[in-house]
Protein backbone atom coordinates (compact mmCIF):
# COMPACT_ATOMS: atom_id res chain seq x y z
CA UNK A 1 0.00 0.00 0.00
CA UNK A 2 2.77 2.34 0.85
CA UNK A 3 4.59 1.37 -2.28
CA UNK A 4 1.58 1.92 -4.43
CA UNK A 5 1.11 5.35 -3.01
CA UNK A 6 4.68 6.29 -3.71
CA UNK A 7 4.44 5.04 -7.23
CA UNK A 8 1.32 7.07 -7.83
CA UNK A 9 2.90 10.10 -6.31
CA UNK A 10 5.94 9.82 -8.49
CA UNK A 11 4.09 10.11 -11.72
CA UNK A 12 3.21 13.74 -11.61
CA UNK A 13 6.62 15.11 -10.68
CA UNK A 14 8.22 12.97 -13.32
CA UNK A 15 5.84 14.31 -15.89
CA UNK A 16 6.36 17.86 -14.78
CA UNK A 17 10.10 17.44 -14.95
CA UNK A 18 9.87 16.03 -18.41
CA UNK A 19 7.74 18.92 -19.51
CA UNK A 20 10.10 21.37 -17.89
CA UNK A 21 13.08 19.79 -19.59
CA UNK A 22 11.30 19.95 -22.91
CA UNK A 23 10.40 23.58 -22.47
CA UNK A 24 13.97 24.36 -21.61
CA UNK A 25 15.19 22.56 -24.67
CA UNK A 26 12.77 24.40 -26.93
CA UNK A 27 13.54 27.74 -25.41
CA UNK A 28 17.23 27.37 -25.92
CA UNK A 29 16.84 25.79 -29.30
CA UNK A 30 15.04 28.75 -30.74
CA UNK A 31 17.45 31.29 -29.42
CA UNK A 32 19.39 33.02 -32.12
CA UNK A 33 23.11 32.55 -32.06
CA UNK A 34 24.77 29.24 -31.55
CA UNK A 35 28.13 28.19 -30.20
CA UNK A 36 29.75 27.50 -33.50
CA UNK A 37 29.10 30.98 -34.68
CA UNK A 38 29.95 32.69 -31.44
CA UNK A 39 33.18 30.86 -30.92
CA UNK A 40 34.56 30.94 -34.39
CA UNK A 41 33.23 34.16 -35.83
CA UNK A 42 35.27 36.00 -33.26
CA UNK A 43 38.45 34.43 -34.49
CA UNK A 44 37.56 35.26 -38.07
CA UNK A 45 36.66 31.81 -39.27
CA UNK A 46 34.90 31.40 -42.57
CA UNK A 47 31.44 29.92 -43.13
CA UNK A 48 32.84 26.53 -44.06
CA UNK A 49 34.60 26.16 -40.76
CA UNK A 50 31.58 27.31 -38.88
CA UNK A 51 29.46 24.74 -40.65
CA UNK A 52 31.96 22.05 -39.82
CA UNK A 53 32.05 22.99 -36.17
CA UNK A 54 28.34 22.98 -36.11
CA UNK A 55 28.29 19.49 -37.47
CA UNK A 56 30.79 18.44 -34.83
CA UNK A 57 28.59 19.77 -32.11
CA UNK A 58 25.63 18.03 -33.61
CA UNK A 59 23.78 21.24 -34.18
CA UNK A 60 22.82 20.55 -37.76
CA UNK A 61 20.65 17.58 -36.96
CA UNK A 62 16.91 17.99 -37.34
CA UNK A 63 14.87 19.06 -34.32
CA UNK A 64 13.50 15.67 -33.23
CA UNK A 65 16.93 14.10 -33.39
CA UNK A 66 18.48 16.82 -31.29
CA UNK A 67 15.62 16.53 -28.87
CA UNK A 68 15.98 12.81 -28.39
CA UNK A 69 19.69 13.17 -28.00
CA UNK A 70 19.10 15.86 -25.44
CA UNK A 71 16.75 13.72 -23.41
CA UNK A 72 18.99 10.72 -23.51
CA UNK A 73 21.95 12.77 -22.42
CA UNK A 74 19.93 14.32 -19.70
CA UNK A 75 18.95 11.01 -18.24
CA UNK A 76 22.55 9.99 -18.18
CA UNK A 77 23.49 13.15 -16.44
CA UNK A 78 25.22 14.67 -19.40
CA UNK A 79 24.37 18.31 -19.70
CA UNK A 80 26.54 19.11 -22.65
CA UNK A 81 29.68 21.13 -23.03
CA UNK A 82 30.23 24.63 -21.91
CA UNK A 83 30.70 26.88 -24.90
CA UNK A 84 33.03 29.12 -23.05
CA UNK A 85 35.23 26.64 -21.28
CA UNK A 86 34.70 23.56 -23.34
CA UNK A 87 34.30 21.47 -20.22
CA UNK A 88 31.50 19.22 -19.21
CA UNK A 89 28.66 21.30 -17.84
CA UNK A 90 27.75 18.60 -15.41
CA UNK A 91 31.21 18.60 -13.97
CA UNK A 92 31.32 22.37 -13.69
CA UNK A 93 28.03 22.35 -11.87
CA UNK A 94 29.19 19.54 -9.66
CA UNK A 95 32.16 21.57 -8.61
CA UNK A 96 30.15 24.60 -7.74
CA UNK A 97 27.35 22.76 -6.07
CA UNK A 98 28.73 22.05 -2.58
CA UNK A 99 29.21 25.66 -1.49
CA UNK A 100 25.74 26.52 -2.67
CA UNK A 101 24.21 23.57 -0.87
CA UNK A 102 26.13 24.50 2.23
CA UNK A 103 24.78 28.00 2.16
CA UNK A 104 21.25 26.89 1.36
CA UNK A 105 21.12 24.38 4.16
CA UNK A 106 22.55 26.77 6.69
CA UNK A 107 20.11 29.47 5.65
CA UNK A 108 17.25 27.02 5.73
CA UNK A 109 18.09 25.91 9.26
CA UNK A 110 18.27 29.47 10.45
CA UNK A 111 15.16 30.45 8.54
CA UNK A 112 13.10 27.53 9.76
CA UNK A 113 14.08 27.91 13.39
CA UNK A 114 13.65 31.63 13.44
CA UNK A 115 10.48 31.46 11.41
CA UNK A 116 8.90 28.82 13.59
CA UNK A 117 9.90 30.56 16.77
CA UNK A 118 8.51 33.88 15.63
CA UNK A 119 5.39 32.36 14.16
CA UNK A 120 4.50 30.33 17.20
CA UNK A 121 5.28 33.20 19.48
CA UNK A 122 3.02 35.49 17.51
CA UNK A 123 0.27 32.92 17.48
CA UNK A 124 0.12 32.19 21.16
CA UNK A 125 0.36 35.85 22.02
CA UNK A 126 -2.15 36.65 19.37
CA UNK A 127 -3.44 40.19 19.41
CA UNK A 128 -0.83 41.56 21.76
CA UNK A 129 2.08 43.82 21.01
CA UNK A 130 4.27 40.78 20.73
CA UNK A 131 2.15 39.58 17.88
CA UNK A 132 2.24 42.88 16.09
CA UNK A 133 5.94 43.24 16.54
CA UNK A 134 6.83 39.81 15.28
CA UNK A 135 4.44 39.99 12.37
CA UNK A 136 5.83 43.31 11.32
CA UNK A 137 9.30 41.93 11.61
CA UNK A 138 8.31 39.05 9.42
CA UNK A 139 6.86 41.21 6.70
CA UNK A 140 9.87 43.46 6.74
CA UNK A 141 12.06 40.42 6.55
CA UNK A 142 10.50 39.19 3.40
CA UNK A 143 10.23 42.58 1.79
CA UNK A 144 13.82 43.48 2.19
CA UNK A 145 15.99 42.61 -0.70
CA UNK A 146 18.58 40.08 0.36
CA UNK A 147 21.29 41.90 -1.46
CA UNK A 148 20.66 44.93 0.62
CA UNK A 149 20.56 43.15 3.96
CA UNK A 150 23.70 41.41 2.87
CA UNK A 151 25.47 44.68 2.28
CA UNK A 152 24.23 46.12 5.53
CA UNK A 153 25.28 43.06 7.40
CA UNK A 154 28.69 43.26 5.84
CA UNK A 155 28.86 46.88 6.81
CA UNK A 156 28.10 46.33 10.44
CA UNK A 157 29.58 43.04 11.31
CA UNK A 158 32.53 43.02 9.07
CA UNK A 159 33.68 46.51 8.43
CA UNK A 160 32.71 48.30 11.55
CA UNK A 161 32.88 45.63 14.14
CA UNK A 162 35.37 43.48 12.37
CA UNK A 163 33.98 40.32 13.82
CA UNK A 164 33.40 38.27 10.75
CA UNK A 165 34.88 38.09 7.29
CA UNK A 166 32.84 39.67 4.58
CA UNK A 167 33.84 37.80 1.48
CA UNK A 168 35.18 34.54 0.38
CA UNK A 169 34.76 31.05 1.53
CA UNK A 170 36.51 28.34 3.38
CA UNK A 171 35.60 28.38 6.99
CA UNK A 172 32.60 28.33 9.19
CA UNK A 173 32.95 32.00 9.87
CA UNK A 174 32.62 32.72 6.22
CA UNK A 175 29.31 30.99 6.29
CA UNK A 176 27.68 32.87 9.11
CA UNK A 177 26.91 36.21 7.54
CA UNK A 178 25.54 34.96 4.24
CA UNK A 179 23.48 32.30 5.97
CA UNK A 180 22.07 34.84 8.38
CA UNK A 181 21.17 37.20 5.58
CA UNK A 182 19.38 34.61 3.56
CA UNK A 183 17.87 32.98 6.59
CA UNK A 184 16.35 36.18 7.81
CA UNK A 185 14.37 36.70 4.63
CA UNK A 186 13.25 33.09 4.68
CA UNK A 187 12.23 33.35 8.31
CA UNK A 188 9.89 36.19 7.49
CA UNK A 189 7.93 34.15 5.01
CA UNK A 190 7.85 31.08 7.23
CA UNK A 191 6.85 33.00 10.33
CA UNK A 192 3.78 34.38 8.65
CA UNK A 193 2.56 30.98 7.58
CA UNK A 194 3.37 29.29 10.87
CA UNK A 195 1.46 31.92 12.72
CA UNK A 196 -1.58 31.60 10.50
CA UNK A 197 -1.56 27.87 10.76
CA UNK A 198 -1.09 27.72 14.52
CA UNK A 199 -3.82 30.28 15.07
CA UNK A 200 -6.13 28.22 12.95
CA UNK A 201 -5.37 25.01 14.78
CA UNK A 202 -5.66 26.71 18.10
CA UNK A 203 -9.22 27.60 17.37
CA UNK A 204 -10.20 24.07 16.69
CA UNK A 205 -12.63 22.21 18.81
CA UNK A 206 -10.37 19.63 20.25
CA UNK A 207 -7.90 22.20 21.44
CA UNK A 208 -10.57 24.19 23.19
CA UNK A 209 -11.90 20.98 24.65
CA UNK A 210 -8.51 20.01 25.95
CA UNK A 211 -8.03 23.33 27.58
CA UNK A 212 -11.47 23.20 29.09
CA UNK A 213 -10.61 19.85 30.58
CA UNK A 214 -7.93 21.63 32.47
CA UNK A 215 -4.82 20.38 30.76
CA UNK A 216 -2.07 22.87 31.33
CA UNK A 217 -1.34 25.08 28.33
CA UNK A 218 2.18 23.86 27.70
CA UNK A 219 1.52 20.20 26.91
CA UNK A 220 -1.54 21.20 24.98
CA UNK A 221 0.57 23.39 22.82
CA UNK A 222 3.14 20.85 21.94
CA UNK A 223 1.11 17.75 21.56
CA UNK A 224 -2.13 18.86 20.08
CA UNK A 225 -1.31 21.98 18.24
CA UNK A 226 2.05 21.52 16.71
CA UNK A 227 1.63 18.20 15.10
CA UNK A 228 -1.23 19.08 12.75
CA UNK A 229 0.12 22.56 12.36
CA UNK A 230 3.44 21.43 11.05
CA UNK A 231 2.29 19.38 8.11
CA UNK A 232 1.21 22.08 5.68
CA UNK A 233 4.11 24.17 6.76
CA UNK A 234 6.37 21.46 5.44
CA UNK A 235 4.85 21.99 2.06
CA UNK A 236 5.45 25.65 2.32
CA UNK A 237 9.04 25.15 3.33
CA UNK A 238 9.49 23.01 0.29
CA UNK A 239 7.93 25.69 -1.84
CA UNK A 240 10.18 28.28 -0.31
CA UNK A 241 13.09 26.21 -1.37
CA UNK A 242 12.77 27.85 -4.72
CA UNK A 243 13.23 31.17 -3.04
CA UNK A 244 16.20 29.74 -1.24
CA UNK A 245 17.89 28.69 -4.43
CA UNK A 246 17.38 32.05 -6.03
CA UNK A 247 18.39 33.83 -2.88
CA UNK A 248 21.54 31.77 -2.67
CA UNK A 249 22.56 33.06 -6.06
CA UNK A 250 22.21 36.63 -4.91
CA UNK A 251 23.84 36.08 -1.57
CA UNK A 252 26.77 34.39 -3.18
CA UNK A 253 27.23 37.40 -5.36
CA UNK A 254 27.06 39.81 -2.47
CA UNK A 255 29.53 37.92 -0.35
CA UNK A 256 31.73 36.88 -3.22
CA UNK A 257 31.28 33.26 -2.37
CA UNK A 258 31.98 30.57 -4.92
CA UNK A 259 29.01 28.55 -5.99
CA UNK A 260 26.32 28.11 -8.57
CA UNK A 261 25.44 31.77 -8.46
CA UNK A 262 28.74 32.85 -9.79
CA UNK A 263 28.64 30.11 -12.39
CA UNK A 264 25.23 31.11 -13.61
CA UNK A 265 25.92 34.82 -13.73
CA UNK A 266 29.12 34.38 -15.63
CA UNK A 267 27.38 32.05 -18.03
CA UNK A 268 24.64 34.53 -18.71
CA UNK A 269 27.00 37.41 -19.22
CA UNK A 270 29.05 35.43 -21.67
CA UNK A 271 26.06 33.82 -23.25
CA UNK A 272 27.28 30.38 -22.39
CA UNK A 273 23.81 29.03 -22.81
CA UNK A 274 24.60 25.39 -22.20
CA UNK A 275 25.66 26.18 -18.67
CA UNK A 276 22.61 28.31 -18.07
CA UNK A 277 20.41 25.55 -19.32
CA UNK A 278 22.16 23.06 -17.09
CA UNK A 279 21.79 25.18 -13.99
CA UNK A 280 18.17 25.87 -14.68
CA UNK A 281 17.38 22.23 -15.16
CA UNK A 282 19.25 21.34 -12.02
CA UNK A 283 17.28 23.93 -10.15
CA UNK A 284 14.05 22.46 -11.38
CA UNK A 285 15.08 18.93 -10.50
CA UNK A 286 16.12 19.85 -6.99
CA UNK A 287 13.00 21.87 -6.44
CA UNK A 288 10.69 19.13 -7.62
CA UNK A 289 12.56 16.58 -5.54
CA UNK A 290 12.32 18.66 -2.40
CA UNK A 291 8.61 19.15 -2.91
CA UNK A 292 8.14 15.47 -3.49
CA UNK A 293 9.94 14.69 -0.26
CA UNK A 294 7.78 17.18 1.56
CA UNK A 295 4.67 15.57 0.16
CA UNK A 296 5.80 12.14 1.20
CA UNK A 297 6.74 13.34 4.66
CA UNK A 298 3.39 14.95 4.98
CA UNK A 299 1.60 11.79 4.05
CA UNK A 300 3.66 9.96 6.61
CA UNK A 301 2.72 12.45 9.28
CA UNK A 302 -0.93 12.54 8.42
CA UNK A 303 -2.26 9.19 7.29
CA UNK A 304 -5.48 10.71 6.09
CA UNK A 305 -3.70 12.21 3.16
CA UNK A 306 -2.63 8.88 1.82
CA UNK A 307 -5.98 8.22 0.28
CA UNK A 308 -5.69 11.28 -1.83
CA UNK A 309 -5.59 10.60 -5.51
CA UNK A 310 -3.32 12.86 -7.39
CA UNK B 1 -3.34 51.17 6.03
CA UNK B 2 0.19 51.85 5.04
CA UNK B 3 -0.97 52.78 1.62
CA UNK B 4 0.67 56.04 2.51
CA UNK B 5 3.99 54.44 1.77
CA UNK B 6 2.80 53.23 -1.56
CA UNK B 7 1.49 56.62 -2.44
CA UNK B 8 4.80 58.08 -1.48
CA UNK B 9 6.63 55.73 -3.75
CA UNK B 10 4.14 56.25 -6.51
CA UNK B 11 4.12 60.00 -6.27
CA UNK B 12 7.86 60.02 -6.38
CA UNK B 13 7.74 58.85 -9.93
CA UNK B 14 5.70 61.51 -11.68
CA UNK B 15 6.88 64.48 -9.65
CA UNK B 16 10.49 63.94 -10.34
CA UNK B 17 10.06 63.23 -14.00
CA UNK B 18 10.79 66.72 -15.16
CA UNK B 19 12.77 67.38 -12.02
CA UNK B 20 14.98 70.22 -13.03
CA UNK B 21 18.59 69.19 -13.52
CA UNK B 22 19.42 66.69 -16.20
CA UNK B 23 19.63 63.05 -15.30
CA UNK B 24 22.86 62.68 -13.37
CA UNK B 25 26.51 63.24 -14.25
CA UNK B 26 28.40 65.89 -12.39
CA UNK B 27 31.84 64.40 -12.59
CA UNK B 28 33.02 67.29 -10.45
CA UNK B 29 33.38 66.46 -6.76
CA UNK B 30 34.00 62.94 -5.60
CA UNK B 31 32.26 61.24 -2.74
CA UNK B 32 31.51 63.67 0.05
CA UNK B 33 29.04 62.65 2.77
CA UNK B 34 25.66 64.04 3.88
CA UNK B 35 23.97 67.35 4.36
CA UNK B 36 25.16 69.57 1.53
CA UNK B 37 23.77 67.05 -0.80
CA UNK B 38 20.92 65.58 1.16
CA UNK B 39 21.76 62.00 0.55
CA UNK B 40 25.37 62.43 -0.36
CA UNK B 41 27.00 61.75 -3.66
CA UNK B 42 28.45 58.74 -5.33
CA UNK B 43 31.84 58.02 -6.75
CA UNK B 44 31.37 60.25 -9.73
CA UNK B 45 30.00 63.08 -7.69
CA UNK B 46 26.44 62.63 -8.75
CA UNK B 47 23.83 63.77 -6.30
CA UNK B 48 22.33 60.67 -4.79
CA UNK B 49 18.95 62.15 -4.10
CA UNK B 50 18.48 63.11 -7.71
CA UNK B 51 19.65 59.72 -8.86
CA UNK B 52 17.29 58.07 -6.47
CA UNK B 53 14.38 60.10 -7.72
CA UNK B 54 15.19 59.45 -11.34
CA UNK B 55 15.87 55.85 -10.53
CA UNK B 56 12.36 55.47 -9.26
CA UNK B 57 11.20 55.83 -12.83
CA UNK B 58 13.47 53.04 -13.95
CA UNK B 59 12.77 50.71 -11.09
CA UNK B 60 9.05 51.28 -10.82
CA UNK B 61 8.68 51.29 -14.57
CA UNK B 62 10.39 47.95 -14.73
CA UNK B 63 8.24 46.58 -11.95
CA UNK B 64 5.02 47.76 -13.52
CA UNK B 65 6.10 46.50 -16.90
CA UNK B 66 6.88 43.17 -15.36
CA UNK B 67 3.53 43.14 -13.63
CA UNK B 68 1.87 43.85 -16.94
CA UNK B 69 3.58 40.79 -18.38
CA UNK B 70 2.56 38.72 -15.40
CA UNK B 71 -1.06 39.71 -15.70
CA UNK B 72 -0.98 39.60 -19.47
CA UNK B 73 0.29 36.04 -19.46
CA UNK B 74 -1.12 34.74 -16.22
CA UNK B 75 -4.63 36.09 -16.42
CA UNK B 76 -5.70 34.57 -19.73
CA UNK B 77 -4.05 31.27 -18.87
CA UNK B 78 -5.61 31.04 -15.48
CA UNK B 79 -9.01 32.20 -16.42
CA UNK B 80 -9.32 29.96 -19.42
CA UNK B 81 -8.17 27.01 -17.37
CA UNK B 82 -10.59 27.76 -14.60
CA UNK B 83 -13.56 28.71 -16.70
CA UNK B 84 -13.42 26.00 -19.30
CA UNK B 85 -12.22 23.17 -17.19
CA UNK B 86 -11.77 19.78 -18.72
CA UNK B 87 -8.80 19.14 -20.95
CA UNK B 88 -8.07 22.83 -21.39
CA UNK B 89 -7.60 23.05 -17.67
CA UNK B 90 -5.38 20.01 -17.52
CA UNK B 91 -3.16 21.05 -20.39
CA UNK B 92 -2.74 24.62 -19.24
CA UNK B 93 -2.15 23.68 -15.66
CA UNK B 94 0.44 21.10 -16.56
CA UNK B 95 2.24 23.81 -18.43
CA UNK B 96 2.05 26.07 -15.44
CA UNK B 97 3.30 23.31 -13.18
CA UNK B 98 6.26 22.77 -15.41
CA UNK B 99 7.11 26.44 -15.26
CA UNK B 100 6.65 26.46 -11.53
CA UNK B 101 9.20 23.70 -11.24
CA UNK B 102 11.86 26.31 -11.81
CA UNK B 103 12.85 28.44 -8.86
CA UNK B 104 11.67 31.98 -9.53
CA UNK B 105 14.87 33.87 -9.82
CA UNK B 106 16.51 31.13 -11.83
CA UNK B 107 13.69 31.19 -14.31
CA UNK B 108 13.99 34.93 -14.65
CA UNK B 109 17.72 34.60 -15.13
CA UNK B 110 17.20 32.00 -17.81
CA UNK B 111 14.79 34.22 -19.68
CA UNK B 112 17.17 37.12 -19.46
CA UNK B 113 19.90 34.96 -20.91
CA UNK B 114 17.64 34.30 -23.83
CA UNK B 115 16.55 37.86 -24.34
CA UNK B 116 19.78 39.68 -23.88
CA UNK B 117 20.30 42.62 -21.59
CA UNK B 118 18.52 45.85 -20.93
CA UNK B 119 15.69 46.82 -18.71
CA UNK B 120 13.01 45.61 -21.08
CA UNK B 121 14.45 42.12 -20.96
CA UNK B 122 14.55 42.21 -17.20
CA UNK B 123 10.97 43.37 -16.96
CA UNK B 124 9.78 40.67 -19.32
CA UNK B 125 11.84 38.01 -17.62
CA UNK B 126 10.68 38.78 -14.13
CA UNK B 127 7.11 39.27 -15.25
CA UNK B 128 7.20 35.96 -16.99
CA UNK B 129 8.64 34.24 -13.96
CA UNK B 130 5.83 35.55 -11.80
CA UNK B 131 3.15 34.62 -14.30
CA UNK B 132 2.65 30.92 -13.47
CA UNK B 133 2.04 31.67 -9.83
CA UNK B 134 -0.45 34.29 -10.81
CA UNK B 135 -2.13 31.97 -13.29
CA UNK B 136 -2.64 29.46 -10.51
CA UNK B 137 -4.41 31.96 -8.32
CA UNK B 138 -6.54 33.20 -11.19
CA UNK B 139 -7.55 29.67 -12.01
CA UNK B 140 -8.63 28.97 -8.46
CA UNK B 141 -10.73 32.09 -8.41
CA UNK B 142 -12.25 31.24 -11.76
CA UNK B 143 -13.09 27.72 -10.68
CA UNK B 144 -14.86 29.02 -7.63
CA UNK B 145 -16.93 31.35 -9.69
CA UNK B 146 -17.65 28.73 -12.27
CA UNK B 147 -19.67 26.71 -9.83
CA UNK B 148 -21.88 29.61 -8.94
CA UNK B 149 -25.50 29.54 -9.84
CA UNK B 150 -25.52 32.45 -12.18
CA UNK B 151 -23.00 30.81 -14.41
CA UNK B 152 -25.20 27.80 -14.73
CA UNK B 153 -28.10 30.08 -15.41
CA UNK B 154 -26.24 31.86 -18.17
CA UNK B 155 -25.26 28.57 -19.66
CA UNK B 156 -28.78 27.27 -19.69
CA UNK B 157 -29.96 30.41 -21.40
CA UNK B 158 -27.62 29.58 -24.20
CA UNK B 159 -24.63 31.82 -23.70
CA UNK B 160 -21.58 30.55 -25.47
CA UNK B 161 -18.73 29.59 -23.16
CA UNK B 162 -16.69 32.60 -24.25
CA UNK B 163 -19.46 34.95 -23.43
CA UNK B 164 -19.87 33.40 -20.05
CA UNK B 165 -16.22 33.83 -19.41
CA UNK B 166 -16.04 37.44 -20.37
CA UNK B 167 -19.27 38.73 -19.00
CA UNK B 168 -19.75 36.63 -15.92
CA UNK B 169 -16.67 34.88 -14.69
CA UNK B 170 -14.11 37.54 -15.29
CA UNK B 171 -15.83 40.44 -13.53
CA UNK B 172 -16.41 38.32 -10.49
CA UNK B 173 -12.87 37.20 -10.16
CA UNK B 174 -11.38 40.65 -10.35
CA UNK B 175 -11.23 41.39 -6.67
CA UNK B 176 -8.88 38.62 -5.51
CA UNK B 177 -6.86 39.08 -8.66
CA UNK B 178 -6.07 42.66 -7.87
CA UNK B 179 -5.04 41.76 -4.37
CA UNK B 180 -2.65 39.13 -5.57
CA UNK B 181 -1.35 41.41 -8.26
CA UNK B 182 -0.20 43.81 -5.57
CA UNK B 183 1.77 41.08 -3.87
CA UNK B 184 3.25 39.98 -7.16
CA UNK B 185 4.29 43.54 -7.79
CA UNK B 186 6.43 43.32 -4.70
CA UNK B 187 8.03 40.13 -5.95
CA UNK B 188 8.62 41.50 -9.43
CA UNK B 189 10.15 44.64 -8.03
CA UNK B 190 12.43 42.76 -5.70
CA UNK B 191 13.69 40.29 -8.22
CA UNK B 192 13.93 42.73 -11.06
CA UNK B 193 16.18 44.93 -8.98
CA UNK B 194 18.07 41.79 -8.05
CA UNK B 195 18.79 41.05 -11.68
CA UNK B 196 20.05 44.58 -12.12
CA UNK B 197 22.13 44.17 -9.02
CA UNK B 198 23.73 41.11 -10.52
CA UNK B 199 24.59 43.13 -13.56
CA UNK B 200 22.27 41.31 -15.87
CA UNK B 201 19.99 44.14 -16.82
CA UNK B 202 20.62 47.79 -17.28
CA UNK B 203 23.83 49.26 -18.49
CA UNK B 204 26.15 50.37 -15.70
CA UNK B 205 25.57 53.95 -14.80
CA UNK B 206 21.83 53.81 -15.17
CA UNK B 207 20.19 55.08 -12.02
CA UNK B 208 18.15 52.00 -11.36
CA UNK B 209 17.93 51.24 -7.66
CA UNK B 210 19.25 47.73 -7.85
CA UNK B 211 22.14 48.79 -10.04
CA UNK B 212 22.88 51.65 -7.69
CA UNK B 213 23.33 49.17 -4.89
CA UNK B 214 26.12 47.53 -6.78
CA UNK B 215 27.87 50.78 -7.38
CA UNK B 216 28.26 51.38 -3.72
CA UNK B 217 29.63 48.00 -3.01
CA UNK B 218 33.27 48.70 -3.39
CA UNK B 219 33.49 51.53 -0.95
CA UNK B 220 31.07 50.29 1.61
CA UNK B 221 33.23 51.29 4.52
CA UNK B 222 33.98 54.77 3.39
CA UNK B 223 30.74 55.74 1.78
CA UNK B 224 27.97 53.41 2.88
CA UNK B 225 25.25 55.82 1.87
CA UNK B 226 25.73 55.05 -1.80
CA UNK B 227 24.31 51.61 -1.25
CA UNK B 228 22.24 52.25 1.82
CA UNK B 229 19.73 54.64 0.35
CA UNK B 230 18.78 52.81 -2.81
CA UNK B 231 18.34 49.71 -0.73
CA UNK B 232 16.15 51.55 1.70
CA UNK B 233 14.06 52.87 -1.13
CA UNK B 234 13.67 49.39 -2.52
CA UNK B 235 12.74 47.92 0.82
CA UNK B 236 10.14 50.54 1.52
CA UNK B 237 8.56 50.17 -1.86
CA UNK B 238 8.43 46.39 -1.73
CA UNK B 239 7.10 46.61 1.78
CA UNK B 240 4.40 48.99 0.63
CA UNK B 241 3.44 46.69 -2.20
CA UNK B 242 3.26 43.69 0.09
CA UNK B 243 1.23 45.53 2.70
CA UNK B 244 -1.06 46.80 0.00
CA UNK B 245 -1.58 43.28 -1.21
CA UNK B 246 -2.22 42.13 2.32
CA UNK B 247 -4.80 44.74 3.11
CA UNK B 248 -6.48 44.25 -0.23
CA UNK B 249 -6.69 40.57 0.38
CA UNK B 250 -8.16 41.10 3.79
CA UNK B 251 -10.65 43.59 2.41
CA UNK B 252 -11.90 41.15 -0.18
CA UNK B 253 -11.99 38.15 2.06
CA UNK B 254 -15.50 38.10 3.57
CA UNK B 255 -17.80 37.95 0.63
Amino acid sequence: MWGRYIRRRLFQPAFVLWLAATLTFLAFYFTPGDPAQTLLAASGAGPAEIAQRRAELGLDAPLPVQYIRYLVNLLQGDLGQSWLHGRSVARMIGEQLPPTIELSLAAMIIGVFLGFALGILAAIRQGTWVDTLTTTLAVVGLSTPTYWTGLLVILFFSLYLGWLPSTGDGSFQHLILPALTLGFALAGAIARLVRARVVEVMGRQYVLAARARGIMPRPVLFIHILRPAIAPVLTVIALQFGFLLGGAVITESVFARPGLGKLAIEAILWRDLQVVRGVVILGAVVYVLVNLLADLAQAWLNPRLRDELT
Amino acid sequence: MWLALVCLAAILAPILAPHGPGVTNTAASLQPPGPNYWLGTDLLGRDLLIRLLWGSRWTLGMALGGLAVTIGVGLPLGIMAGAFGGWVDTVLMRLVDALLAFPGLLLAMAVVSLLGSGIGAVAIAVGFAAAPGYARVVRTAAVEVRTELYVEAAHSVGCTPWRILVRHIFPNTITPLIAFAATQLGWVLLNGAALNFLGLGVAPGTPEWGAMLVEGRNFLRDAPWVSAFPGLALTLTVLAANLLGDSLQRAFEPR
